[in-house]
């Protein structure tokens, strides 16, 4: 909210000035937005005397003027139409700085005449809009003085209001605050009824439902007849404008001001257009009101209308009506100030989408006794600014019941705010800001103002203390600590900041994507799955959880295409998403390659990256988290888990018994289409959280290391087998075949061609061999190799190749 | 033996050590070694006639030309050996290579700011004692907003811009969280007090402009006990900035505001200077704000089932990104999700740049 200096002061009867005001305001937790002084910028303009003005010799429109300084006569040239002799104004000298340019003013020649000045306007001054004329200062104005002392000058101050502060709605409350945290004293109010000399024109109907009652619990309303509308006074006007709001009529800115001023607004009915009775009601589905700002709204049951008897007169708390406004020919009102709902005025508004200053303040809760007293305040302004005559009130429901005292203890000052106060200075921090306080026995007994319907639990009341007696006073102390403390991270978290590490240090960029994509993007990630789509997307291609992180991935390496970077490495970790529930989310380590391994280099190492890539980083993943290598198994096909949007021949899923951890591979080329990305694309997934927990040990050592002396032995062996026999089967087949006496397996050549015959291949696979117990013998040697062809022989229906 | 014997043997010595010294290459010393100790070799001759001496003379003879031959072997090992050095130096004038070549790339990996960040936090963190704890980004409105002591229909909730899903099968809505808030009630839900942690994680809100992103991460912080007060508070995150940032007198400010979730409720503000654009932080005179905080309140800790009569503590919450790009001088919060490959490897770190207390936080 925005205020003026001097509007604040009108509550506020402080020496303090607008700085110190400032400080104090952000210190109690109305935090100052911002501070324009217009003074800060004119320190150094004086007030000057036009003597003499004559036209300009070559020019029509100007005007060659002598302007007194008090201590020199300047010569000035002037466009402005007002400029002539007598005039007080506004004098700027060479090397002034002008607020509305920024820039120095210099000595010049306008027309082949000297300046040496120049005598300002509104707007070149930041003071207002007007610039069809310089600025014409009272004649009381002392020649050769600062004009910071002619001009009044009145700082805007604007708060960031904290959604709970209720009491600070109005600038009084702002100033009730202020004076409780000693920047001076509150002024009294003048809030005396004003007499009635007849009755109201119409009777007040309750027409909400008992069952609802709540959100309009009263309704004060007062017919004043005689009133005359126009423009309201030059200061009214002044203070409206200042505050960024536009002046309507008399009758209409008062009840903007003093929705600004007490933070109760109010509603003036022009009485001559109202029908029968009025007061609130719900309205009914369906039903239409042409509002003030011109719109017109389709209401619903759930909303508090202002209605007489022809109809919906005025949205309660939010907006009135245009048909029944008040206009200059307005001779009779009928002044209206209720309570409402907050949360049945914060959905109201929220469904209609309309942000009024009424709104502001009756969502977040108005001062529950004024209703009454706001309506007198009202009156006494609007028969001192328009005229007329008042009728008694009539009144409808009554305000709720005061909130009950709340229990305190002062000791829980010091227990939860950490700081001691003293109990006198408590009590008087309270008292000042308007609660009623019992401090005769412990705990106190505490009755919140009822401008403080914020305030309802003893930790309300702590920080009252706390933020009257000031914040900064609040001592930091370090936080006990255990002398050493346990790791921050459990195991799966320390796993995955492993992961992180490891495949940066693959050579992979590490980015952060949206957990959302495009619909037509999730569909061709979510592998015959349903995507979660979000009901209010921020756009049409946010507007799908993602299924996979893969095509965002793949969505960033095409942007790095574009501006030339086509050899692309990114990883991410983070969630997938497979349902609309809490929970239904797995934690993936993703990552892609695109285009070539390096760069090109003159030692011919570069190569298009393949699935092979995406299967090496996704098994360092999983070693990484802890996975032994000798455990994983590769399998392919959709059976085992292979993604759809993977190229089917050239991918697959690392599994370790019948779970799968990992998937990888080349993308599948419709997608790649489908993202407009040029291939080759590969990319693995691997599900973090499908990894196991690492068995417990009971100590921190590792088993012993039996490592043998004895000679190794290699041994190499060449199969023939069909096209179609995996790698994994042969390696299986050897491994299973000698378990005590192998301890390395290698497979160092794949040959398809004529010397093996069509649709085969010959595997050349190294089997080292070593014991713990001794050199082996040749007979030894011969018999695991026998073995070994023995078993992939079966398994596989290999043929020792020749 | 004779005299003409000695002289004889002389002379084949110097004849034969002038040989194997003239030798230029291995063939020729080859060549020196036969003549002289082949089978047919001037030593081996003389050797022969030992036989047809006297046992006095041979005795004498063959001391002398034993000597002589290994006097002869040693002169050719040691020719030799130079003349191998001598080979090798010649071979190796030959076998250059162009070592001013660029080497073989290897792809370098980097590390995003906001993992990196996190890290650091807790590291720092985790020497007050806390632990990391988290949960899912799809949340109920109990654990997003109600228990969190969000009324329904409060202005604060609206304030939030909620990203919603539609209703799921079981009939409830469901929603991304807004905050990591959600994780204090689970953890208050499933520990018994005391408990600390901290809470990082992915946020969502309905909000896209030059200082907001519909994704962002919030570290949040959370301490439950019986005795923990505000001044252990501003203890707690006055240390953490200043370790953050590397001020080691950092100032900081606490000024009054508004979380439904905490009462007392206050922002802090650290020191800092603007000047020219640029942003500093530390102690001249202008202020920054850098995260909200406050004592739990009473409600929060009624709906994890703690009696707010017995326990008490308090919650920070911060944005990761804009605490990165406060330490690291990143101007724009949106290029943090763009993927961009200049800009992850200028504002990355290196996969082994672990942050610790003891490495330090600062580079």
């Amino acid at each position: 909210m925005k205020f003026t200096l001097s509007w604040l002061k009108d509550h506020l009867d402080t020496t303090a000035n607008v700085d110190e005001i400032a400080t104090k305001l952000t210190a109690i937790g109305l935090e100052v937005e911002s501070l324009e002084d217009p003074a800060k910028n004119l320190s150094a303009f004086i007030v000057g005397h036009v003597l003499q003005a004559d036209k300009h010799p070559n020019a029509d429109r100007l005007k060659l003027c002598k302007v007194a300084t008090g201590t020199e006569t300047l010569q000035v040239v002037c466009g402005a139409p007002n400029a002539r002799a007598g005039l007080k104004v506004v004098l700027a000298r060479p090397g002034d700085v002008i607020p509305e340019s920024g820039e120095k003013l210099k000595k010049g020649a306008i027309r082949g005449v000297e300046s040496q000045g120049m005598m300002c306007s509104s707007r070149e001054l930041k003071l207002g809009d007007d610039h069809d004329g310089i600025i014409e200062l009272p004649d009381s104005a002392v020649v050769g003085a600062p004009v910071t002392s002619a001009l009044k000058l009145d700082p805007v101050i604007e708060i960031n209001l904290t959604p709970n502060r209720v009491d600070a709605l109005g600038v009084r409350g702002v100033a009730r605050d202020l004076a409780a945290a000693g920047l001076g004293k509150l002024k009294t109010m003048k809030d005396a009824a004003v007499a009635g000399t007849f009755p109201a024109s119409r009777q007040i109907a309750m027409g909400v439902p008992s069952d609802q009652a709540h959100k309009c619990p009263q309704f004060v309303g007062r017919t004043i007849k005689g009133v005359k509308n126009g423009p309201s006074p030059a200061w009214l006007q002044d203070r409206l404008k200042a505050i960024g709001l536009r002046p309507v009529s008399a009758l209409v800115d008062i009840t903007q001001y003093l929705t600004i001023d007490l933070g109760r607004p109010l509603h003036a009915f022009d009485d001559a257009k109202l029908r029968g009775d009025v007061g609130p009601r719900l309205a009914k589905t369906g039903e239409t009101l042409a509002a003030l700002n011109g719109k017109t709204y389709t209401l619903d049951s759930e909303m508090v209308v202002i209605a007489d008897e022809a109809g919906a007169q005025g949205i309660g708390g939010v907006m009135g009506g245009e048909p029944t406004s008040v206009s200059d020919v307005t001779t009779t009102i009928f002044l209206e100030s209720a309570l409402f709902d907050t949360s049945n005025i914060a959905a109201t508004g929220r469904k209609l989408e309309i942000n009024s200053d009424a709104r502001y303040c009756f969502e977040r809760g108005v001062d529950a006794a004024s209703a009454v007293s706001g309506t007198e305040i009202a009156t006494r302004m609007i028969i001192d600014v328009c005229g007329g005559e008042a009728s008694q009130l009539v009144i409808g429901g009554a305000a709720p019941k005061p909130a009950s005292a709340i229990s305190f203890d002062p000791a829980r000052v010091a227990k939860l705010g950490g700081v001691n106060v003293p109990e006198a200075e408590m009590k008087s921090i309270f008292e000042r800001l308007g609660f009623t306080v019992s401090a005769t026995a412990t705990p106190w007994q505490i009755t919140p103002p009822s401008w403080r319907s914020d305030v309802s639990v003893w930790q309300d009341l702590v920080e009252e203390v706390l933020r009257i007696h000031g914040y900064d006073n609040i001592a930091a102390v370090p936080m006990p600590r255990p002398a050493m403390p346990k790791p921050a991270l459990n195991a799966k978290q320390r796993q995955v900041g492993l992961v992180r590490r490891a495949l940066a240090s693959r050579g992979l960029n590490e980015t952060v994507t949206w957990s959302f994509l495009a619909k037509a993007h999730a569909d061709l990630f979510a592998n015959k799955a349903v995507t979660v789509p979000l009901a209010n997307p921020i756009s049409a291609d946010l507007d799908v959880l993602r299924p996979s992180i893969v095509p965002n991935l793949i969505a960033g390496a095409g942007r790095n295409a574009a501006r030339g970077l086509s050899d692309v490495g990114l990883f991410e970790i983070g969630p997938r998403f497979e349902g609309f529930k809490p929970g239904e989310q797995t934690l993936l380590a993703a990552g892609i390659r695109t285009g070539h391994t390096t760069a090109r280099h003159w030692a011919g190492t570069r190569r298009a990256v393949d699935a092979m890539d995406a299967k090496a980083d996704a098994i360092a993943v999983l070693e990484t988290a802890g996975v032994s290598a000798s455990g994983i198994q590769t399998s392919v096909g959709p059976e085992n888990g292979t993604p759809d949007w993977l190229h089917p021949g050239r991918s697959g899923t690392l599994k370790q018994g019948n779970q799968v951890l990992a998937w990888f591979g080349e993308m599948h080329p419709r997608v790649l289409t489908a993202l407009d990305v040029k291939g080759p694309v590969v990319a693995f997934e691997v599900a973090l959280e499908r990894i196991p927990e690492a068995k417990k040990k009971t100590g921190t050592a590792q088993p012993l290391l039996k490592a043998s002396p004895y000679q190794p032995v290699e041994r190499d062996f060449a199969f023939v087998v069909d096209g179609d026999v995996s790698a994994e089967a042969i390696l299986r087949a050897v491994k299973n075949a000698e378990r005590e006496l192998i301890t390395n397996i290698g497979l160092f050549d794949v040959y398809e061609g004529p010397n093996v015959g069509a649709g085969k291949k010959s595997v050349a696979i190294t089997v080292t061999l070593q014991s713990k117990d001794a050199t082996l013998a040749d007979e030894q040697i011969e018999a695991v190799a026998k073995k070994i062809v023995g078993a992939v022989e079966k398994a596989t229906g290999a043929q020792l190749r020749a | 033996m004779t005299t003409e014997h000695m002289n004889e043997i002389d002379q084949l010595r110097a004849e034969v050590l002038a040989a194997v010294n003239a030798a230029s290459d291995m063939a020729a010393l080859e060549n020196v070694r036969v003549e002289a100790l082949g089978k047919k070799g001037r030593v081996t001759g003389l050797m022969k006639n030992l036989g047809g001496m006297d046992p006095e003379a041979r005795k004498t003879a063959g001391q002398a030309l034993n000597t002589l031959k290994s006097e002869i072997e040693t002169a050719i090992g040691a020719r030799r050996t130079s003349l191998e050095a001598a080979a090798l130096d010649a071979k190796l004038a030959h076998e250059k290579m162009d070592v001013t070549l660029p080497v073989r790339p290897e792809a370098k990996g980097s590390l995003h700011p906001i993992g990196q960040t996190m890290d650091e936090m807790a590291a720092i963190f985790g020497a007050m004692g806390f632990t990391v704890a988290e949960g899912p980004d799809v949340e109920d409105d109990f654990h997003n907003f109600t228990a969190l002591n969000f009324p329904p229909g409060h202005p604060a909730r609206e304030m939030h811009d909620t990203f919603f899903l539609p209703p799921a099968p079981d009939g409830n809505r469901y929603l991304l969280r807004t905050h990591t808030s959600p994780v204090q009630i689970r953890t208050m839900m499933g520990a018994k007090p005391p408990i600390r942690v901290i809470i990082p994680g992915r946020t969502y809100r309905c909000d896209y402009d030059m200082t907001h992103t519909p994704m962002f991460h919030q570290v949040e912080g959370l301490v439950i006990d019986t005795v923990t007060h505000m001044g252990h508070l501003k203890g707690c995150v006055q240390e953490f900035v200043r370790t953050f940032f590397g001020v080691d007198d950092l100032t900081v400010r606490f000024r009054p505001s508004y979380f439904p979730f905490t009462e007392p409720s206050a922002e802090m503000d650290i020191g800092c200077l603007r000047a020219g654009g640029e942003l500093k932080i530390g102690n001249f005179g202008d202020w920054l704000e850098i995260l909200g905080c406050g004592m739990v309140h009473p409600n929060v800790l009624k709906s994890c089932g703690l009696d707010p009569e017995v326990y008490q503590g308090f919650a920070f919450g911060m944005g990761v990104e804009r605490l990165a790009m406060l330490k690291y001088g990143i101007p724009d919060l949106r290029t943090f999700f763009e993927s961009d490959l200049r800009w992850l490897r200028h504002y990355g770190f290196a996969a082994l740049d672990v942050p610790s207390l003891t490495g330090g936080l600062n580079r």
